[in-house]
């Protein structure tokens, strides 16, 4: 299986040891994987604020640096949506732009639909907080939504209930936003860190070691919180965990 | 002036055509139903904080009333069921203000519905429908037939002709605009008492 | 151009400041949410009743025109008088001028979102009639000066110990006493009064049904009902997308309403007036003031399928922890958000930015309005039309063109991590620095991915001499 890796710009440049975890990850499962060099970023910043017109070109870009892959894969379900669900604004029309759509995954459903990964032989002995990531939980349904009564998936819960060792804890607040919400965590910072503490509270208290998600930009904005208020609470990207690193405290 | 805002506010609304969509057919839907719809009537009901009975027959519903304090010491009761006796004639009363010390009401519900323990009393046995609402307790007295299982079938039995005013009185009045506590006896009844009957 | 001239930031930094307080409104709100929650999951259809609802606004909203008309013709058949109102004046004139044929001095009101978006209570109060807002809640915001902050819990914002004050100054109740029961106890009998003494009762709607002219009232308290069954002169202000098309709708509405609302079953009063009390008189008045023009919106449009209950309020992260008035408007959270900006997008321009888009309010919305992708659809709309500061475009233009081209975004990369690497703490955390005040920056790494990818592919061709 070949696939074009695509790494979120933020990933590359600030957490260089998710992208690894994720490259490792999918060559551990038997994928080809190649990094085009010339990605940058999805454009979702530009999109969120409401300047498509700056949008544009960046996706233009994603598309031509991705369209002949037979897989896109990315440890991130913000990034994979803005490409699956928002893109039709900007490359509408564009020969392959649907199936570009349909062949561009987030990390943990590749794993489990694509290539239905059952075991995955990692030890990991430790009290895991999910961080369910807004954008892969409503956007990609990787997750089951607290809101819906409808039949759903748990794709990311599935996958780390198959680490050895693991315990799962129960959180008061299920699938509550972390408060990054891009520019959002700036415009509005008052709310966005009080939503952070929040959930670090939340996760505190449950029990947890390790907080994990599918998307850095939460964790980075809970890393951020955790950090400066010395908390003995580690953050990893499940691509980490998946691949077999384990935690710093 | 009013009449020109009904033609702009029309033909404006005439103008702009959207998309065809078709009302969807509700006789299809997959409404619930109860194995017990009675047991789920009484849960249901005790949940919004009214009291359920279960009588084999309406005479039996003052020999239950009478271990009730409230209607013990009941100085004003309008009863618009036969079988429960009253000392306040509605047809007697001018106006609706003239019902403002009512203790009780004894009323016939047409139907219950067991998912939210609505009952549906409407302004055909009373001409002052106030008096569902003015008196400091509720009582309403259902047969058991006229149960049915959700809102589907509740707005399908209630058919034609509708009534001028009708009414879903599901528990009694309450609030909880004083930081989300739960208060019964807000401005309506303080307390609501269902009597099933058969 | 003005940007933001009511700027939800400014005001939510400043609801956040009390963290108790913002914490306590978040969890009064969460425990809705919960009991939504709870209710929704009693009902296996739950998903099937959202998407019939949908439908059915949907074919209401296409058929706008000729389902008012057969409402018009219904009611006005059983003896309503039905009025249109293009706009809030126009609104509170024909209100008043009923109220003047009566020679009304007093007035009981309960809860109407519409009667507080054309600002009824002052124009008739300015005009010598009294006005009681008979909805517990309610009656709290308009003796303490304040507006609702919640569609449904009008008074979420007000704590106990602060209802008893004000109970204290304006009715007499014991200084001190703050107990819930007790104060809603004092309430019932101050008001029942008020009650007994109007001359006439004003109600919003929460449902038209076209077929048969009825119009449809839900109140837990009773006070809708009591409000317009005692005096003679009934007048109804609703939205012109209040309306249904058949009585079974109400078998889809009513059974969402209030288990999305506040998480119970159903409301305890849900009242179907047709025509008006014997001998007393139905004023049914049909408001437009920018509804149509929001009908016609390709984007919008579906926002007025909204029926009010505040779900979207109480599962917002966002509106938890900066309360109503944050968002200056009569309805405030994710719905809010997106109506306010249609009739005054000058003044309103914040409020699509006050939402992370986590799509929560999607989720739990009872007629499936697609709140979130609505409010991103607004910010496109408002950046087009500048109304968004310059400090947001500015940046988000120099970061378009430098991530057009991957050597400018590597170099900014580099940049970026080796003055994290290097500045000392006090000149990364400045005071202009926002995200560094309460947060750190992740430590910086020695090299992107894409260098530690090239590292690695080097090795493994050293390693493998090619043949």
């Amino acid at each position: 299986m070949q696939i074009g890796l695509f790494i979120p710009c933020y990933i590359d440049q600030l957490y260089p040891e998710v992208g690894l975890a994720t490259l490792e990850l999918l060559e551990q499962v038997g994928c080809y994987v190649e990094f085009p060099e010339a990605q940058t970023c999805c454009g979702q910043p530009m999109a969120n604020t409401g300047c498509n017109a700056q949008t544009q070109p960046l996706a233009e870009k994603f598309f031509d640096v991705f369209r002949s892959f037979e897989f896109v894969v990315a440890p991130s379900g913000s990034c994979v949506s803005m490409v699956r669900n928002h893109y039709q604004e900007y490359v509408r029309g564009r020969p392959e732009f649907e199936s570009l759509c349909a062949r561009t995954f987030e990390l943990c459903e590749f794993l489990t639909d694509v290539l239905h990964v059952d075991t995955i032989a990692v030890r990991f002995p430790y009290r895991v907080g999910l961080h369910a990531s807004c954008h892969g939980l409503r956007e990609l349904r990787l997750d089951a939504c607290s809101e819906l009564r409808s039949k759903q998936s748990s794709k990311v819960k599935s996958l780390l209930e198959k680490l050895d060792g693991i315990e799962l804890v129960t959180l008061n607040r299920p699938d509550e936003c972390c408060g990054f919400g891009g520019t959002f965590a700036v415009a509005e910072e008052g709310v966005s860190v009080l939503m952070g503490e929040d959930r670090v509270l939340d996760h505190e208290q449950s029990g947890a070691q390790v907080i994990t998600a599918t998307d850095m930009s939460c964790l980075m904005h809970l890393e951020g919180i955790v950090r400066r208020q010395r908390k003995k609470l580690a953050i990893m990207h499940i691509a980490q965990i998946l691949a077999g690193r384990q935690p710093e405290f | 002036m009013s009449s020109s805002s009904r033609k702009s506010i029309l033909s404006k609304l005439r103008q702009h055509q959207r998309p065809k969509v078709e009302l969807p057919n509700l006789s299809e839907g997959h409404w619930i139903q109860y194995d017990d719809p009675v047991a789920q009537l009484q849960k249901t009901l005790e949940f919004v904080g009214g009291s359920f009975h279960q009588v084999e027959n309406v005479g039996a519903i003052e020999n239950v009333l009478a271990n009730f304090e409230e209607w013990r010491a009941a100085r004003r009761v309008l009863s618009l069921v036969d079988e429960v006796t009253g000392n306040v004639c509605s047809d007697e009363v001018a106006t609706p203000h003239e019902f403002e010390d009512l203790d009780f009401v004894v009323a016939r519900g047409d139907l219950a519905v067991a998912e939210n323990a609505a009952v549906w009393v409407d302004d055909r046995q009373v001409r002052h429908r106030v008096c569902y609402f003015i008196t400091q307790y509720l009582i309403l007295v259902v047969n058991r037939d006229s149960l049915v299982s959700n809102m589907y079938e509740a707005y399908q039995r209630l058919g034609q002709p509708f009534p001028r005013f009708g009414c879903f009185i599901s528990g009694p009045s309450k609030t909880a605009d004083i930081e989300q506590s739960l208060v019964i006896g807000a401005h309506g009844c303080r307390s609501m008492q269902l009597f099933l009957v058969g | 151009m003005a940007v933001h001239s009511f700027d939800h930031a400014q005001q939510s930094n400043r609801f956040v400041q009390n963290r108790e307080r913002a914490r306590w409104h978040d969890s009064a709100l969460w425990f809705v949410r919960q009991k939504r929650d709870r209710q929704a999951s009693m009902i296996p259809e739950w998903e099937e009743l959202r998407e019939k609802a949908s439908q059915i606004k949907a074919y209401t909203l296409n058929n706008l025109a000729d389902l008012l008309e057969e409402f018009e013709r219904q009611a006005t058949r059983v003896g309503a008088v039905v009025h249109w109102a293009a706009h809030a004046e126009e609104h509170n004139q024909i209100v008043h001028e009923i109220l003047q044929k009566h020679r009304v001095r007093r007035i009981v009101k309960s809860k109407s979102m519409l009667t507080e978006e054309c600002h009824l209570n002052p124009y008739l109060e300015s005009r010598g009639i009294q006005v009681v807002d008979t909805d517990l809640g309610e009656w709290i915001v308009q003796l303490r000066d304040e507006s609702p902050s919640h569609i449904v819990l009008p008074a979420i914002h007000i704590k106990k110990e602060e209802v008893g004050e004000t109970f204290h100054q304006h009715i007499g109740t014991p200084e001190g006493n703050a107990d819930p029961t007790f104060l809603a106890r004092a309430a019932r009998h101050h008001l029942r009064q008020k009650f007994i003494g109007a001359e006439a009762g004003i109600t919003g709607v929460n449902f038209a049904v076209a077929e048969n002219g009825s119009i449809v009232i839900c109140t837990n308290e009773g006070n809708a009902d009591l409000g317009v069954s005692l005096p003679p002169v009934h007048i109804a202000c609703m939205g012109i997308e209040k309306l249904i098309p058949r009585l079974e709708d109400l078998s889809v509405f009513t059974r969402l309403l209030a288990r999305s609302a506040t998480g119970q079953p159903i409301t305890s009063y849900t009242s179907h007036f047709r025509g008006p009390l014997p001998g007393g008189e139905l004023h049914i008045v049909i408001v437009d003031n920018g509804r149509s023009n929001l009908r016609e919106s390709n984007e919008f449009h579906r926002s007025l399928h909204c029926i009010r209950c505040g779900a979207c309020m109480n599962t917002c992260p966002v509106y938890r922890r900066s309360g109503g008035h944050s968002y200056g408007t009569t309805v405030p959270g994710p719905i809010g958000s997106i109506l306010a900006p249609a009739m005054k997008p000058e003044t309103y321009s914040s409020l699509p930015y006050a939402c992370t888009l986590c799509g929560s309010c999607t989720d739990v919305c009872p007629v499936k309005i697609d709140l979130h992708h609505q409010l991103l659809t607004w910010r496109g709309e408002l950046a087009k039309e500048r109304r968004i500061p310059v400090s947001k475009r500015w940046s988000m233009a120099l970061a378009s063109i430098v991530l057009r081209n991957t050597r400018m975004y590597q170099l900014a990369g580099w940049l970026g991590r080796n003055a994290l690497r290097y500045l000392p703490r006090f000149l990364v955390y400045n005071r202009w620095n926002v995200w560094g005040r309460s947060r750190d920056f992740p430590p910086p790494p020695r090299r992107s991915f894409r260098a530690a990818y090239r590292e690695r592919n080097q090795k493994r061709r050293e390693r493998k001499p090619s043949p």
